[in-house]
């Protein structure tokens, strides 16, 4: 086993319209964060599919994070409503599947929000931390090792 | 021989309904009587594994294969019919994508035993005895297959020819198949055959609304629906957007909601991600706390939305972590 400490792969997908001008904010004023929020640029977090989350988790992320304007600012008036009533249930079924709910998060970060985007990473990147690796193709190797 | 098709039929974790609705298409098995030769159908016609062994490469014609990959017995199996076959079709949800048994991916063997074998109430075992893969005995080894953790779907295995989904598949749409195979109509190898290129939702007569919203989910029994409207907009769980048509919406005809057994649609990767996207989208509030009311009316969204397809589907099984259950040597006592 590598001796390297575990650094948690986070695919972000952001809005166009808020939280990737939130992330721009947090870089260009040079705030410090972990740098392990792999962005998307998405046009809105309502566009963000269940399938994306679970791709994501199937191909080895540890976390998602998907950040879009907050409530009654969306560009298009109703995605972010949209992704608001996805994520419960899709936490539901994540933890059916043995996922825990803190790999994947909701968050609203507007164009302003350099600073509360950082604060978001950092939070989320050190509840994964503390969970340990996901590493879905791993488990999916080991839990049916038995078969083939 | 004398012009006629060699025809095989298979089945690895499955019901025995998939083997059911080839004799659904009634008299006209008579007709195909005339036109296939069986060379291999354990639950029809008595032939041993040793008799398929001994065929030549590519001597079955046509093998309809149901049922999951379970354990070694039925990968063995499937190894063995597909290269002795030309036409090899996953027939049926459990061959497709895994179907119901493939639920069971939420656990693994060891769990699955200790349910069946151990923890069952109408089981009785005082031993404590588990299925072994090897048993010496005085006459000889007895050998058992070996169970996998996890069930995977046929394609998995082997290469599959065609797709023929739907639990069981519907009657009309096997003889279609049938017919395509004597006539020699198969489209491009690695298709869906015996279904349609759109949702259920395309075939559907039921009125939609489009803009109807729910403040609450029903389970069937908790309900009784209106028969002309959409049943998704009555807040019945119906699996129709995301599955692909060709049944004949028969459930839906009986007033009951489809369950998903034709697979995902078309162009659809995860049949159960599209679903709770949908099921989302008809939630008719914006206040965080009712969400969450409202979504707890939907029991098991995994079985739910996944129900004939888990192992197909992109994360194929649960994560078990150690220590979260038992031991088979604990639960025996």
């Amino acid at each position: 086993m590598s001796t390297q400490p575990f650094e948690p792969r986070i695919v972000g997908f952001l809005c166009r319209w808020c939280s990737y001008q939130g992330a721009d904010l947090a870089g260009t004023s040079r705030l410090h964060y972990p740098p392990n929020v792999y962005p998307v640029r998405v046009m809105c977090s309502g566009r963000v599919d269940p399938t994306f989350v679970l791709k994501a988790l199937r191909e080895g992320a540890d976390g998602v994070l998907i950040c879009g304007c907050h409530p009654g600012d969306c560009h298009y008036q109703q995605g972010n409503y949209s992704a608001m009533r996805c994520m419960p249930l899709l936490h539901r079924l994540l933890e059916q599947f043995g996922i825990e709910k803190e790999r994947v998060r909701l968050e609203w970060v507007s164009a302003a929000e350099g600073k509360r985007f950082a604060k978001v990473v950092a939070q989320m990147t050190d509840d994964i931390r503390k969970l340990g690796p996901l590493n879905w193709p791993l488990t999916l190797h080991q839990q049916r090792s038995a078969a083939q | 021989m004398n012009g006629k098709l060699n025809f095989a039929m298979y089945w690895g974790a499955s019901c025995g309904g998939c083997e059911i609705a080839v004799l659904e298409i009634r008299e006209k098995i008579l007709d195909l009587a005339q036109l296939i030769n069986i060379v291999f159908w354990p639950v029809a016609v008595d032939f041993k594994y040793r008799d398929v062994e001994a065929m030549p490469d590519r001597h079955i014609d046509l093998c309809l294969f149901n049922g999951g990959i379970r354990n070694s017995e039925n990968c063995e199996i499937a190894q063995l019919l597909r290269r002795k076959s030309k036409v090899l079709c996953a027939f049926g949800a459990c061959a497709c994508w895994g179907g119901i048994p493939s639920l069971a991916n939420v656990s693994n063997r060891q769990g699955i035993f200790r349910t069946v074998y151990l923890q069952s109430p109408s089981t009785e075992n005082a031993g404590g005895l588990l299925p072994q893969e090897l048993t010496p005995t005085r006459a000889g080894d007895l050998e058992l297959p070996a169970f996998y953790d996890t069930l995977v779907p046929l394609s998995e295995v082997v290469e599959v020819d065609y797709f023929i989904p739907g639990c069981a598949p519907a009657a009309d749409r096997i003889w279609a198949v049938l017919e395509a195979v004597v006539t020699g109509q198969l489209p491009e190898p690695g298709s869906v055959v015996g279904a349609l290129e759109k949702t259920l939702c395309d075939e559907c007569k039921r009125v939609r609304d489009e803009t109807k919203k729910v403040k609450q989910f029903f389970r069937p029994h908790q309900i009784i629906p209106e028969p002309e409207k959409c049943l998704l907009e009555q807040g019945i769980i119906c699996m129709g957007p995301a599955t692909r048509g060709g049944c004949g919406a028969r459930c839906i005809e009986a007033n009951l909601p489809c369950r998903g057994c034709y697979g995902p649609a078309p162009g659809v990767v995860d049949q159960g991600a599209k679903m709770l996207s949908a099921v989302a989208s008809l939630i008719d509030s914006q206040d965080p706390e009712e969400i969450d009311r409202i979504i707890a009316g939907i029991a098991d969204p995994l079985g739910t939305f996944y129900r004939f397809g888990l192992s197909a589907s992109l994360l194929q099984r649960a994560r078990l972590r150690a220590g979260e259950q038992p031991t088979l040597q604990e639960a025996a006592g």
